[in-house]
């Protein structure tokens, strides 16, 4: 769509193409909204009947005109009233270009075409286009008018477990924090019980009348934390947010979200938790960091949440910058298995010949002998099958699984229900994934694919359950690393430190 | 991009790479186009044994789909009264997998219309090989309420990489609904109808036409179009598509 400027009464405002009429001079040519150095938003008319629907469909967000079901001239009629505002999709300075959205400045992610809406050359972001292209031509619409409240008496949390002093000590914190402009780093290991951890604080916010954002980096998480918060606060609108969610335009007071579903939210979070914040893709995409500063307020309440977070979040918190609070204790007070290091020579030319080390083959039948269930983390798809191969000769009801796989979600779902035995995967599995009697085993974790945070994370999924506290960890390598030490460290630190405040036994 | 080392970032999968360096480069004679060779490699050509008039591969249809050196559904066409040899022949550059499904999609429902760059070469070189050199260029067009949701037209687009002139001389109708959407019959079901008309004050007397769309799959829009421009005095019918389908 096509727009033009006018002045009227000091003020120079936008005109669609389509409702422009003859009666109103325009001072610019009809033209792509890029074309229009600037514009004004008129004052709110108080005595104008806004639309319910909209504020309800549009506030807290950014959204591009086609993405809303109203027409033009309802929608102009809110800008003419102060309540709507029309916000420039691609910005440029100089050379280069920005995109509103996502917040994209790579000349190499920016694209452009003749367009048949403004008869342009049109810049677009590529970075973004999964959600809708946005170009030059087709603008943000703000909602500017009263903010969508929440009440704030009838949320009543329904959750009523016990925390563990570890627990409690972060959910103190937690709360203190809500209605501040804290930032706040939880770092809870593996199994620590991190989602219990934000009950109060949640519960806090709600009855100050907040809106909550709960994102993580990857679907399942969002999948899987969707129903726990619904059933902590059943009187609470909760909305999930993910690629393929059938939610995508309910609003709720606590929205949970994948951090690019929040790329469409603007200015509109009192509190913002992002969990496991160290993961793929958030950890390496400046877009996705983006979208959480944008989607929420300037003063809003940041908490992040990591079993390892990287060295940046642990900077700021080591010089003060943001606050912290460790829980370095499982909520059944156990200690972190420790992995075992055991060396098993060049196995990639033992797998060449077609056989895994026989340690490993050793190690997988006393798992199975003690009815364990195992995971056994490789470096690479590649080398699934090899090793896959070489399990089943000796082991039956074994499976692999890797992110392409399109059977993953029905091969995870089988080996926790119990039916797969040795379940071969690659790092895909490093996180989120909870099975209550499982050994865990890494071949070959010299590879550099096994970060220290990678291997800290692999080690974590053994041993949660309170009904089988302890689990097998082993590393089988060919030649220590330094993140392999790393990890193991790690992990004794954390026991000690959990020991010294009497949080294990 | 880095002139000097040949850097790029491949459109596809935004991984880096680098085109080879060597003196057709630096000549400027080879250019860069625009995916990883890794991503190049997942792309398959349309080869050997191919249907004489749409195109496709007859080597991995079974026998009773072909006949000599012809598809069933080419047969079929050819025996229905009104369009046999409507469509001279039918060329396209890959077979149709599920990547280049995901490359087409990403152009024409994502309107990421840059990523049709990889296809400039070979659709090019097909082009030269196939195909009288003083054909009439048209792209095969969309209705003006597609062409607005859209923002470009992806034949339109495609045609251009050839460098020579186009003539968008045909109109869609707007009240078909979404090809993609149909299956068969339906789209057989509006073969007699014409879904194109084309423009008035034009004169295709005793010229040849190439049509340019994305993919060749069911026939019937290339045969629709093809059609319309022989009514209006054209002396033969070809098209050029990306996939078939």
């Amino acid at each position: 769509m096509k727009f033009a400027s006018f002045l009227y009464e000091g003020q120079t405002l936008l005109v669609p193409e389509k409702l422009s009429s003859k009666e109103v001079i325009v001072d610019s040519p009809v033209a792509s909204i890029s074309q229009i150095p600037y514009w004004d938003t008129p004052p709110v008319t108080p005595s104008f009947t806004y639309s319910k629907q909209i504020q309800r469909y549009l506030s807290g967000k950014q959204l591009l005109l086609e993405e809303l079901p109203f027409s033009i001239n309802t929608i102009y009629e809110h800008y003419l009233n102060g309540y709507i505002t029309f916000v420039k999709p691609i910005n440029q300075l100089n050379e280069r270009f920005y995109c509103t959205r996502c917040g994209n400045d790579k000349a190499n992610l920016f694209a452009s075409f003749l367009c048949a809406r403004c008869d342009r050359e049109c810049m677009y972001c590529r970075n973004c286009i999964m959600m809708k292209r946005i170009s030059q031509c087709t603008p943000l619409v703000e909602w500017v008018g009263p903010e969508m409240l929440f009440g704030n008496e009838d949320y009543k949390m329904e959750w009523n477990g016990k925390l563990s002093k570890g627990q409690k000590t972060a959910a103190d914190l937690f709360v203190k924090c809500i209605g501040s402009r804290e930032k706040l780093l939880i770092w809870a290991v593996c199994g620590a019980g991190k989602t219990e951890v934000l009950f109060e604080g949640i519960s806090e916010a709600l009855s100050k009348g907040q809106s909550i954002c709960l994102a993580a980096p990857r679907t399942d998480v969002v999948i899987e934390l969707a129903p726990r918060i619904k059933k902590a606060f059943p009187m609470v609108e909760v909305v999930s947010l993910h690629g393929g969610s059938e939610e995508l335009q309910e609003r709720g007071q606590i929205v949970i979200s994948t951090t690019h579903q929040l790329l469409r939210f603007n200015n509109h979070f009192d509190l913002m938790i992002v969990d496991e914040v160290d993961a793929f893709p958030y950890s390496i995409d400046d877009s996705l960091k983006f979208a959480v500063l944008k989607a929420g307020k300037n003063d809003a309440t940041v908490a992040y949440l990591s079993a390892t977070p990287d060295k940046d979040l642990r900077n700021k918190a080591d010089v003060g910058e943001i606050t912290s609070v460790r829980i370095p204790a499982r909520y059944h007070g156990l200690p972190l298995p420790v992995p075992a290091f055991r060396w098993c020579g060049n196995w990639r030319k033992h797998l060449k010949r077609g056989a895994i080390p026989e340690q490993v083959n050793n190690w997988l039948t006393e798992q199975i002998a003690k009815n364990s269930q195992v995971f056994l983390f490789v470096p690479s798809v590649n080398l699934l099958e090899s090793v896959f191969d070489s399990v089943k000769l000796k082991l039956q009801n074994v499976e692999t699984v890797h992110a392409e796989d399109p059977g993953r979600h029905e091969k995870v779902k089988r080996f926790r229900e119990g039916k797969t035995c040795v379940l071969i995967t690659t790092t895909i599995l490093e996180r989120g994934i909870t099975v209550s009697n499982v050994s865990v085993g890494v071949l070959g974790a010299e590879d550099n694919i096994f970060t220290e945070s990678a291997l800290v994370q692999i080690s974590g999924r053994a041993g949660r359950s309170a009904d089988y506290p302890t689990g097998d960890v082993v590393f089988f390598h060919y030649g220590k690393t330094s993140s392999m030490i790393g990890a193991e460290n790690h992990i004794q630190s954390m026991n000690e430190e959990a020991k010294r405040k009497g949080w294990i036994s | 991009m880095d002139i000097l080392t040949g850097d790029h970032y491949c459109l596809w999968c935004e991984g880096r790479y680098f085109n080879d360096f060597n003196w057709r480069y630096l000549l400027g004679m080879s250019t860069n186009d625009g995916i990883c060779s890794e991503c190049r490699e997942s792309l398959l050509s349309i080869s050997g044994e191919i249907c004489r008039i749409c195109g496709r591969m007859l080597n991995n249809l079974s026998k009773e789909f072909r006949k000599g050196e012809l598809c069933l559904d080419c047969i079929r066409w050819e025996d229905e009264p009104g369009w046999a040899g409507v469509l001279v022949k039918n060329r396209s550059v890959y077979q149709y997998n599920d990547f280049l499904k995901g490359i087409l999609s990403r152009i024409k429902f994502r309107g990421d219309a840059v990523m049709v760059s990889p296809f400039m070469s070979p659709l090019k070189t097909l082009f030269k090989l196939e195909f009288p050199n003083d054909v009439i260029v048209v792209p095969i067009p969309l209705s003006s309420e597609r062409l607005y949701e859209r923002g470009f037209n992806q034949a339109k687009v495609l045609a251009e990489l050839l460098d020579v002139q186009l003539k968008e001389i045909l109109i869609r109708d707007s009240h078909e609904g979404k090809q993609s959407k149909k299956n068969r019959r339906e789209r057989l079901a509006v073969i007699n109808q014409s879904l194109f008309k084309c423009i008035d004050n034009v004169d295709l007397e005793e010229k040849n036409v190439l049509l340019v769309d994305d993919i060749y799959t069911t026939g019937v829009t290339i045969r629709n179009a093809a059609k319309e421009l022989l009514n209006k005095g054209a002396n033969k019918a070809y098209s050029l598509t990306v996939a078939r389908g």
